[in-house]
């Protein structure tokens, strides 16, 4: 699991949660997918993110010194930033791992990096 | 203008493994790798929908249409999945292929509209739905309904021919303009081997859902 695709998932699909955002995310095992920086591509993506949760994802990938705990203006004039946002939303890839309702603490495993957030008939 | 050559493009999507063990219920077969590498070339030479764009797939199986989205110059591309070992092939295309910028999520598609986030989150959606069954009649609109609300660009999805005016019908009440890109004929059956004797080839529309000045 990509962590910009982690930007994204929510357990609001839970009866009864209502925001279900963001999931606690444990990594118990990672791994670094180089890929090819493209900077339209991150400034693209920009809008769509939320910044409290990616930061929090830095901190939990060892990357929080790479992230300002505030979204800072301009983004898409520092490059370094952007590259360092290509490297936390796109390379860094959850192995092994859980994410956690934080209103009702179900967890949803992560294995094989896949994350798995199929309810059960009787949560929706 | 598109980054590869739609023969090398097909050459490499013929390597995708297909489900091990199709689920007949689920609808499991690959979008066969000519017919997957023509319509995706086409996204991209005639609209532009690929190259740099964050494109989902819906009902990604074992990854044709992600994997070909990604090969097109996708700067990230993310399946969702009901079927674990559907994602399993996936994952394993995927890491055969050494293709970095590939995701997925094992999830109900039907399930996505509820989450919240997912809404505009893209660029542009593929999909190629189940198209439904007696018990299940409709499940190929579903699918490009929650398309619709997923993409900011542009939805393209695979249906049955005989469905035509309908689903025209049904997109114009969302404000989404419809056309048909291509005509195929193809023959879903091929997977399953016991299937095999009575098999025959379907007529099958693939369709460009313009979902900018939407309403849904
Ligand atoms: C026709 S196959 C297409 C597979 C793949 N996208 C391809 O083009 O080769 C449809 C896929 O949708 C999946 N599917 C069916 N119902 C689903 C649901 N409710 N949510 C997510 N996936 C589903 C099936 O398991 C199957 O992999």
């Amino acid at each position: 699991m990509r962590l910009s695709t982690y930007n994204f998932l929510t357990s609001k699909a839970i009866k009864g949660v209502k925001v279900g955002f963001p999931l606690k995310l444990t990594i118990a095992k990672k791994d670094v997918v180089e890929s090819e920086f493209n900077a339209t591509f991150i400034e693209r993506l920009l809008p769509r993110l939320d910044w409290p949760a990616i930061r929090l994802a830095a901190e939990i990938a060892d990357l929080a010194d790479d992230i300002p705990s505030e979204q800072p203006a301009n983004i898409a004039e520092n490059e370094e930033l952007l590259k360092k946002l290509h490297h936390l939303l796109l390379e860094i890839d959850v192995l092994e791992g859980q994410l956690e309702c934080p209103e009702t603490g179900r967890v949803f495993p992560i294995t094989d990096g896949i994350p798995n957030m199929l309810l059960n008939e009787d949560e929706v | 203008m598109a980054s590869i050559k739609l023969k090398k493009l097909e050459e490499y999507l013929h390597g995708v493994d297909s489900f091990e063990k199709p689920k007949i219920k689920l609808e499991q077969y690959i979008t066969p790798p000519h017919i997957a590498s023509c319509v995706l070339y086409n996204i991209q030479t005639l609209y532009g929908d690929i190259e740099g764009k964050y494109v989902g797939d819906l009902g990604c199986g074992s990854g044709m249409l992600s994997i070909g989205s990604f090969l097109l110059g996708a700067g990230m591309t993310t399946g969702f999945e009901i079927d674990g070992d559907a994602l399993n092939t996936f994952q394993y295309n995927v890491t055969e292929m050494e293709l970095p910028g590939i995701d997925c999520v094992l999830c109900d598609v039907l399930a996505l509209p509820k989450c919240g986030k997912w809404g505009n989150a893209f660029d542009t959606i593929v999909t190629n739905p189940p198209f439904g069954t007696k018990n299940n009649c409709g499940i190929d609109m579903l699918f490009v309904q929650t398309g619709i609300s997923m993409a900011s660009g542009a939805v393209y999805s695979f249906h049955k021919s005989s469905t035509r005016d309908y689903i025209r019908k049904k997109v114009k009440d969302w404000h989404v303009k419809g056309n048909v890109v291509a005509e195929l004929k193809y023959n879903i059956d091929t997977s399953y081997s016991f299937h095999k004797s009575k098999s025959v080839d379907i007529n099958v529309d693939f369709w460009r859902f313009d979902v900018t000045e939407k309403d849904i």
